[in-house]
């Protein structure tokens, strides 16, 4: 039988502000274990939570980013159950009024355009760490708990199951992580954990309405991850199923070694939250004025973006979709084109240098070092004839390197193009002298010869030679004999 | 040895006269422990080298020159659920023993600024879920008027070391009458404020929406100096009202001439003893007298309470008691896994009413029954307010008894039903968050004392202080000192 | 009425332990304390909004500033095990 893959997500991201949720513990990474602890988190008897304007404040842009109805009420409610990463053996989140709703982002996939629906966004605490003393959970003889990350502030994103394919997630999270990253409510980076996935995915006979059973993947903390999930739970799940067996409810967990997934708990059990109002936070009421406001404080979307960048600066929709993916990207992109008019040259050099650097040295795009003044400096140094594209790339490596003025590197390393005729006839005249059997084949009309010619001319002169000068002095030289 | 029998403001006064120094006061409060409480039992924990140490600073002060506060040099009790660093604080529970809390309340903070003298903690029924004391995991205390009654609860062991003056006076925590009972049936002065007028930051939570901290004294007027001290906006408690709190004293006038004054016929008659009605309509009389207007009025919802109570305190004590897991402080029963070691730690940590407590809460909230129980309870909560608000429409405070009868005798309540019943006259005002005060008025038959309950809208502490007041200075009934032949 | 079974379910929610004694007691006592409850059931509550909160306050709002956190020693002060500035459990599953 054919499937049809159902999938929906929910995405913890893990907001930029300086403290915690409810208490004024920091929320800095590092660190030893338990020193970003106060009574509050750390859940001592009698301690209360107040909670810190910025989340909700970045909780609500998130929302707006996301073309959510904000909701004008709201209340934190308690999630109990017991886990001891846990302080308080329940985490304050918001159940049934979360901050917003009835959201969507919209993603490019091979098969056209799609809207993918946000549920719901909603504020709760992060948990505490487990260090598990042995192989895995499921090994360790015993575990270590750490509560530096415990009430580290998350809103938590649920998609609606809108996604049919790895290839829809993918892009989903895609657009997920740029519009976050454009409204700077967090770094949204899946490699340290402070953008999390989990997918739910089921199967359905194609044709059938409603949903199969889901399973629910937890934690998944690269895109890789999550499309290799997809492709394994896919197949598991048609397996039971083609040999007549019926998909569990339940949490799995991925183990990425083993590239499988494997049940975590029963959802029978946890389902059993027993949510209710926390009595210990006020309720939250937004007025309209405060939600404009902070839409007026909102960075243009990644979407609108790409088609203006399509429309006005008349970049290919790949390019545009390549640099509109990624905030530190646009950003520089735009920083670039204030200073130098040419889009398409940006885009490519963006495209070409700076992501395969940034790739082959596997850094972050908030760590290049280049600034956009410099770069578009660079361009106009190739434009104006002063160096090669060759030698730009070479001062582009440099740049990226040290962070250094393309000017000082040339200078440096005398990398200036030489385009004096005064220097360069010199060197034409050796080279012709030097070479008379080429010249015999230009004069017998081997056009080909030329090129040999200003080749030798070019590697004397260690590449600075201007192309275009040796070109005409050559020709001059040798129509002259 | 005297001075133990006094009031605060009688304290203060011999205090700045040098009449008495601060160290002899609280030597004689510790001589007075050692002494008569070995029969009480209502301190879990003295802390006599800090209050000597603590009253010493005092004397310093004193001796500078310098002037103190009205509660320097006080030496007081603090119900074992308030939360002091350095010192065991254990909710009278075997979860807790030991436990020292790595920070103070805010209300100890408070308290400390005004240079308290501290002499221990005192017992009350485990995590403040019950109302004889006899739910502490540590022993039973008695009630100083008769070692065979219970001295009430929670806050048992604050009330009867103040009426045995084995403590000037005592903060207690009140939830569904835990303050007030207890005052009751030791005969003290005992005040819930109003939710959000004292911060709760620190009080080990039983039911966060309904917990309140408050004082037990000897007079109306201790209560209202303890007021000035405790009450105040606190950012640390997101539900603390940020509020101009006013004078207390300023309200003890004396005057109730042309205060309106109603008499809720729902507290009265059917389940009341005869004997505390007496005293109630006695006091109600006397309102009267003075100048008051008083009538009966009607609360229809009242009757409700007790069950909506019972399912919204259990609830979130079920979410509170959580935390109780034995991974980060309090008691740890090892076992092979951590689930074995959270049920075995649990089983064993917490006596029956807790468990009893946690798992009607914990039932009320699960799926299924969620809607029927926790949020009906929660909408029948909003029509107990509702009927207290029209009351203040047409009052500016009710006069009504604190419990049902005086002091029950040990062990006399076996069934928990019948005493969640007895909780009956107290639990309204908690599910309002309103103010109310037990005011001790005349004893009954036994010999016992009895404790008119007055109860006013949201911040009207001031209108029940005056009443209060009021009664205090227009009758012998309200200065009660137990029969020292017959009780102890 | 509350079955038994009820009960040990509740209890296993609740992380409590319970022996057979404690099962009969609690499912005969929930019962009789459910029974009274059940009266709320014919309450007209049509329209009337639950009141979680007593006071009307609303926005309690901090600013986002850091403040001082616990020493290590200290937050583990109370701790039953320790190891490595952590808390020490048993294993997990």
């Amino acid at each position: 039988m054919d499937y049809e893959v159902v999938i929906g997500c929910e995405v913890h991201v893990e907001l930029k502000t300086k403290t915690k949720i409810f208490c004024n513990c920091p929320t800095d990474f590092g660190g030893e274990p338990n020193t970003h602890v106060c009574p509050v988190c750390l859940g001592l008897p009698g301690t209360l939570p107040v909670l810190n304007k910025k989340v909700l404040e970045y909780a609500i842009k998130a929302g707006l980013a996301m073309n959510c109805e904000i909701a004008h009420f709201s209340k934190f409610d308690r999630k109990n159950y017991f886990y001891p990463d846990l302080t308080k053996a329940y985490q304050i989140s918001q159940f049934d009024l979360p901050i917003c709703k009835h959201g969507y982002i919209d993603i490019e996939t091979s098969e056209g355009a799609r809207r993918i629906g946000i549920t719901r966004i909603h504020m709760e605490e992060d948990a505490g760490k487990l260090v598990h003393q042995g192989a895995t959970i499921t090994t360790s003889a015993g575990s270590l708990a750490d509560y530096n990350r415990a009430g580290v502030p998350l809103i938590e994103i649920v998609s609606e199951p809108d996604m049919r394919s790895a290839e829809d997630v993918l892009a989903f999270l895609t657009n997920l992580k740029a519009i976050i990253e454009y409204t700077g409510v967090s770094d949204a980076r899946m490699e340290q954990g402070s953008l999390r996935c989990d997918v739910n995915l089921s199967l359905r006979p194609v044709g059938q309405k409603e949903f199969g059973t889901r399973a629910e993947i937890k934690n998944l903390n690269s895109f890789r991850a999550v499309e290799r999930v997809i492709k394994y739970e896919i197949e598991r799940q048609t397996d039971i199923l083609e040999d007549g067996g019926k998909v569990v409810q339940e949490t799995r967990t991925w183990d990425d070694g083993k590239g499988m997934t494997f049940s975590l708990r029963s959802k029978e059990d946890s389902d059993e939250y027993r949510y209710f109002p926390d009595p210990d936070l006020t309720p939250i009421v937004v007025t309209d004025a405060y939600i404009e406001e902070l839409r007026a404080s909102l960075p243009e979307m990644p979407q609108v973006k790409r088609q203006r960048m399509i429309e006005e600066d008349g970049l290919p929709e790949y390019d545009a979709g390549v640099i509109t993916a990624s905030k530190a990207l646009v950003d520089f992109y735009d920083g670039v084109r204030a200073h130098y008019t040419d889009a398409k040259k940006i885009s490519n050099w963006i495209m070409v240098e700076l992501l395969a650097k940034v790739n082959a040295d596997g850094i972050d795009l908030s760590e290049v070092k280049i600034q956009p003044e410099q770069m578009a400096a660079l361009l106009k140094l190739v434009d104006s004839g002063e160096i090669s594209g060759k030698i730009a790339k070479k001062v582009f490596s440099e740049m990226f390197a040290t962070g250094k003025d393309p000017d000082t590197i040339i200078k440096e390393q005398g990398l200036v193009q030489i385009s004096d005729e005064g220097a360069l006839k010199n060197m034409v005249a050796a080279v012709v002298e030097a070479n008379p059997k080429s010249v015999e084949d230009y004069k017998a009309g081997k056009k080909k010869a030329m090129g040999f010619l200003v080749g030798q001319i070019m590697k004397e002169s260690k590449g600075q030679a201007n192309p275009a000068v040796i070109n005409k002095l050559l020709t001059e030289k040798l129509d002259s004999m | 040895m005297t001075a133990s029998r006094l009031t605060i403001h009688e304290l203060h006064d011999l205090l700045i006269k040098k009449e008495i120094s601060a160290t002899e006061l609280t030597k004689e409060h510790l001589e007075r422990i050692q002494a008569l409480d070995g029969e009480i039992k209502s301190y879990i924990t003295v802390t006599d080298e800090l209050a000597m140490q603590q009253a010493k600073s005092v004397d310093v002060k004193l001796a500078a020159g310098e002037n103190i506060g009205l509660l320097a040099g006080i030496p007081m009790a603090l119900k074992d659920n308030l939360c002091t660093e350095g010192i065991e604080t254990t909710c009278a529970s075997n979860m807790l023993r030991g436990f020292k809390p790595q920070y103070s309340a805010t209300v100890v903070n408070k308290l400390q600024a005004e240079d308290f003298v501290m002499l221990g903690k005192v017992n009350m029924d485990e995590f403040a879920m019950g109302s004889t004391t006899e739910n502490s995991a540590f022993f039973a205390t008695k009630n100083p008027w008769n070692a065979d009654c219970v001295p009430g609860g929670s806050s048992g062991g604050s009330a009867a070391s103040v009426a045995a003056d084995l403590a000037v006076y005592a903060l207690g925590s009140d939830t569904g009458g835990s303050i007030r009972q207890p005052a009751s049936f030791c005969g003290i002065v005992g005040m819930k404020p109003t939710y959000g007028a004292v911060s709760r930051f620190g009080l080990i939570a039983f039911a966060s929406s309904l917990d309140q901290i408050g004082p037990l004294a000897k007079d109306v007027t201790d209560a209202a100096l303890i007021m000035n001290v405790i009450t105040g906006y606190d950012k640390k408690d997101s539900t603390s009202a940020d509020y101009a709190y006013p004078d207390y004293t300023t309200a003890l006038t004396g005057d109730v001439k042309g205060l309106r004054i109603g008499l809720p016929k729902e507290y009265l008659g059917e389940g009341i003893d005869p004997d505390v009605e007496a005293q109630v309509r006695a006091a109600a009389a006397k309102l009267e007298e003075l100048g008051a207007h008083v009538e009966e009025c009607s609360l229809p919802y009242t009757r409700h309470a007790m069950p909506a109570y019972y399912l919204i305190a259990p609830a979130e004590a079920s979410s509170n008691l959580g935390r109780y897991d034995g991974v980060r402080y309090g008691l740890r029963v090892q076992s092979k896994d951590v689930v074995g070691m959270f049920c075995q730690t649990r089983k064993q940590g917490f006596g029956p009413e807790v468990k009893r407590r946690i798992m009607l809460g914990t039932y009320a909230l699960s799926s299924g029954y969620y809607d029927a129980y926790y949020l009906k309870a929660l909408k029948v909560r909003n029509l107990i307010k509702q009927d207290y608000d029209r009351a203040f429409d047409q009052y500016d405070c009710l006069i009504a008894p604190t419990a049902p009868t005086t002091a029950l005798h040990k062990g006399q309540n076996q069934d928990p039903l019948a005493l969640y019943k007895g909780d009956i006259c107290t639990i309204p005002s908690n599910l309002a968050g309103i103010p109310a005060m037990s005011l001790p008025y005349g004893l009954d038959r036994n010999g016992m004392p009895v404790g008119v309950q007055l109860l006013g809208k949201a911040f009207a502490e001031p209108t029940l202080l005056q009443v209060a007041y009021a009664l205090e200075q227009n009758t012998s009934l309200t200065r009660l000192k137990p029969n020292q032949g017959k009780g102890l | 009425m509350i079955s038994k079974d009820v009960v040990e379910k509740v209890a296993k929610l609740s992380r409590l332990d319970l022996d057979e004694a404690e099962i009969t007691l609690y499912a005969e006592q929930l019962s009789q304390i459910l029974d009274t409850m059940a009266g709320l059931q014919q309450i007209d509550t049509e329209g009337v909004a639950p009141l979680a909160h007593v006071l009307p306050i609303e926005n309690v709002l901090r600013e986002d500033e850091v403040g001082e956190c616990f020493t290590q020693e200290k937050v583990l002060a109370n701790a039953p095990e320790q190891s490595e500035g952590m808390f020490q459990v048993p294993k997990i599953v």
